[in-house]
């Protein structure tokens, strides 16, 4: 296996019961993802973007194929491992944020790091990092419901990208967005990506995403209808 | 301490339903520390009492003695066996003679019973000396119960009749020479305290005891020739009993409060784990295992335990404290019972009393909060991050 290959997916298919039958969101899906892209997966919804998302990121598991991820069969890992890969490897970033109401911005962006278990002073650096990146770190104390939608999703890319992760899923990230909020975002993870080497895979709707995209996965019914490289 | 954070900054913000809670937990603690307090307080006062006035370090009854078999009374007694007789001798111990008679006050039948003892006996605290008293009547101690009831008073002066060994009736008078104020009722309510020398001519007998109480913390373990020892748990038998009766039914409350923070904070978690299920989706995505979110809400519901403990101190410690220094006035009702009851009751509150009730207490907490919360091992992270049951 190619060291730069971050994912790999074989004959990926995901099924879901429904009553008697069986639902096919992912069918036969052969990818494979290097470091460092910046990856948007488009097509229409009910395609199957936020299932293969969730599969790459370890949330569920493929029902026929594999998925290799950051070296990990993800069929193959316990609920311990798995964990472990996420919170270590993999950030997460949702379309409605998904902010610890009870948490400040800084606790938010801090809580992976709690559980990685690093030292107090090693975690501040880090989170005023991740702060600084998004551009909140006055805005530190605050909780999240002081915050706009647009600096929410601000602290789930700081919380994200705190730990550098090698890989960070975003399902519609910019959908609850205007479009100067959306732009902001997309400006600072594709600072990230380049100055970090992060990868990032996104789910997307969005018109004002495709131009930021390095390439673009079109699903159409669970499957790959079109993979192109859109810039080097 | 990150889980610790979460548990209270979620609990402080349920705000009213989170102190509603932690109030009826925190009765539930001072209410049965207090209970038990007393009850320990009561039992402590009740049995220092009873050996100070009445069971000494032990007794030995005659085997025929059945305190609660009043015509089997004059059978129950017979001459010390000779190695009690030298513990009297010694000063070690003091017999007692019971017999049966009748008093007339006011021209009203009573039936009591005759106890004979040393008036120089040093072995109890009753007060036996004014009993050497050398009057034509008999003298006799009674106790403040046994005067309310028969309405006599120092100095009064009351027929007796009994009957001697022979069987054959007899009358005289007796004088009150002495009411003693006692918490001990089993040594007061109808029963006349005489010099033993005047009860055995009476019956025309010579040396004869029914039960001999030894001076406290002598030992005696074996039963001599024919007498029998009880000890200190023979004796409070029935106190111990009683007190353990007490401590059930005080319990109850105590159970029924404690029943009702059960109930709410298994509520409480039901609710906050489906209102909150798209923060734990979170929490597993950002790398927590599912059994560290079980154990972070657990600890969130066994919160309510701790903050309770906290609130209950808060206020349950100046009052215990006050009570243990003051005192509890017991009402007067309480007093015939026969239990050794003092006028005013000073709670116990024993370091395993209070440790036990926390350990209840929090135990069954973490259980109530862990069933519910239990069930986010079966969460689907996908649905629960989207908001969604599965
Ligand atoms: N947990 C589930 N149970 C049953 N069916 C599901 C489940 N999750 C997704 N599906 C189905 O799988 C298909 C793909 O869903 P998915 O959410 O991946 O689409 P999507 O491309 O993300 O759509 P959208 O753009 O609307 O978010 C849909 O038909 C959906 O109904
Ligand atoms: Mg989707």
């Amino acid at each position: 296996m190619d060291n730069n290959h971050l994912i790999t997916t074989e004959n990926l298919t995901k099924r879901f019961p429904m009553g008697q039958t069986e639902l096919t969101a992912l069918n036969n899906i052969n990818l494979t993802i290097r470091k460092g892209e910046f990856i948007g997966l488009v097509g229409p919804s009910g395609s199957g973007k936020t299932t293969l998302l969730n599969i790459l990121g370890t949330l569920d598991s493929p029902t026929e194929g594999s998925a290799v991820v950051l070296g990990n069969n993800t069929a193959e890992l316990s609920h311990k491992n798995s964990a472990k890969l996420r919170n270590l490897q993999i950030g997460f970033i949702f379309q409605t944020f998904n902010l610890l109401p009870v948490y400040t911005v800084y606790e938010n962006v801090e809580f992976p790091l709690l559980l990685q278990k690093l030292g107090k002073s090693q975690r501040h650096d880090m989170v005023v990092d991740a702060l600084k990146w998004v551009g909140l770190a006055d805005r530190a104390k605050s909780k999240p419901a002081q915050l706009s939608g647009g600096q929410c999703q601000r602290v789930a890319i700081a919380r994200a990208i705190v730990k550098k992760p090698a890989l960070v899923l975003a399902d519609e990230p910019t959908a609850n967005l205007d479009a100067k909020n959306s732009h902001h975002i997309l400006k600072t993870m594709e600072t990230l990506n380049k100055e970090l080497g992060t990868t990032f895979i996104f789910a997307t709707h969005d018109e004002k995403v495709i131009g930021y995209l390095k390439r673009q996965i079109t699903l159409d019914d669970g499957q790959i209808a079109n993979d192109q490289v859109l810039k080097g | 301490m990150l889980a610790f954070k979460l548990a209270l900054r979620n609990l402080f913000g349920a705000g009213l339903r989170t102190w509603l809670t932690v109030i009826v937990l925190s009765f539930s603690y001072v209410i049965i520390i207090f209970q038990q307090g007393m009850l320990d307080g009561w039992n402590k006062q009740a049995r220092r009492d009873m050996m100070h006035w009445e069971l000494g370090g032990g007794q030995y009854w005659h085997t025929a003695y059945d305190p609660y078999d009043f015509f089997t009374i004059e059978d129950g007694r017979g001459p010390l066996a000779p190695e009690l007789q030298s513990r009297v001798d010694q000063g070690q111990a003091t017999d007692v003679l019971i017999s049966q008679a009748s008093i007339y006050p006011d021209g009203r039948l009573m039936s009591v019973l005759l106890k004979g003892i040393d008036p120089n006996q040093t072995i109890l605290d009753m007060p036996t000396a004014p009993l050497v008293e050398n009057i034509t009547e008999i003298p006799a101690l009674i106790g403040r119960r046994m005067a309310e009831a028969a309405k006599l008073r120092k100095g009064d002066v009351v027929t007796v009749r009994w009957r001697d060994a022979n069987g054959t009736f007899d009358a005289t008078e007796i004088k009150i020479v002495e009411v003693m104020k006692t918490n001990v009722g089993s040594i007061d309510m109808g029963q006349l305290w005489l010099p033993k020398s005047r009860l055995e001519s009476m019956l025309g007998v010579e040396n004869m005891t029914t039960y001999l109480v030894l001076k406290r913390g002598s030992n005696a373990t074996d039963t001599v020739n024919g007498w029998v020892y009880r000890d200190h748990a023979y004796l409070m038998k029935e106190l111990t009993e009683m007190i353990k009766m007490k401590s059930v039914g005080g319990s109850i409350m105590f159970l029924v409060l404690l029943a009702l923070a059960w109930l709410a904070i298994f509520d409480t978690q039901v609710l906050s784990i489906f209102r909150r299920r798209k923060e734990i989706g979170t929490m597993i995505a950002l790398g927590m295992t599912r059994q560290r979110v079980v154990r972070i809400f657990t600890l969130e519901g066994a919160m309510h335990g701790i903050l309770a403990a906290a609130v209950a101190a808060l206020y349950g410690a100046p009052l215990f404290i006050w009570m243990a220094r003051s005192g509890w006035a017991m009402p007067e009702m309480t007093d015939d019972m026969g239990m050794a009851i003092a006028e005013r009751i000073y709670p116990s509150y024993s370091l395993g009393l209070i440790a036990m009730t926390t350990a209840i207490v929090m135990l069954s907490v973490i259980v109530v909060s862990f069933i519910p919360a239990r069930n986010i091992t079966t969460f689907n992270p996908t649905d629960a991050i989207k908001g969604k049951t599965s």
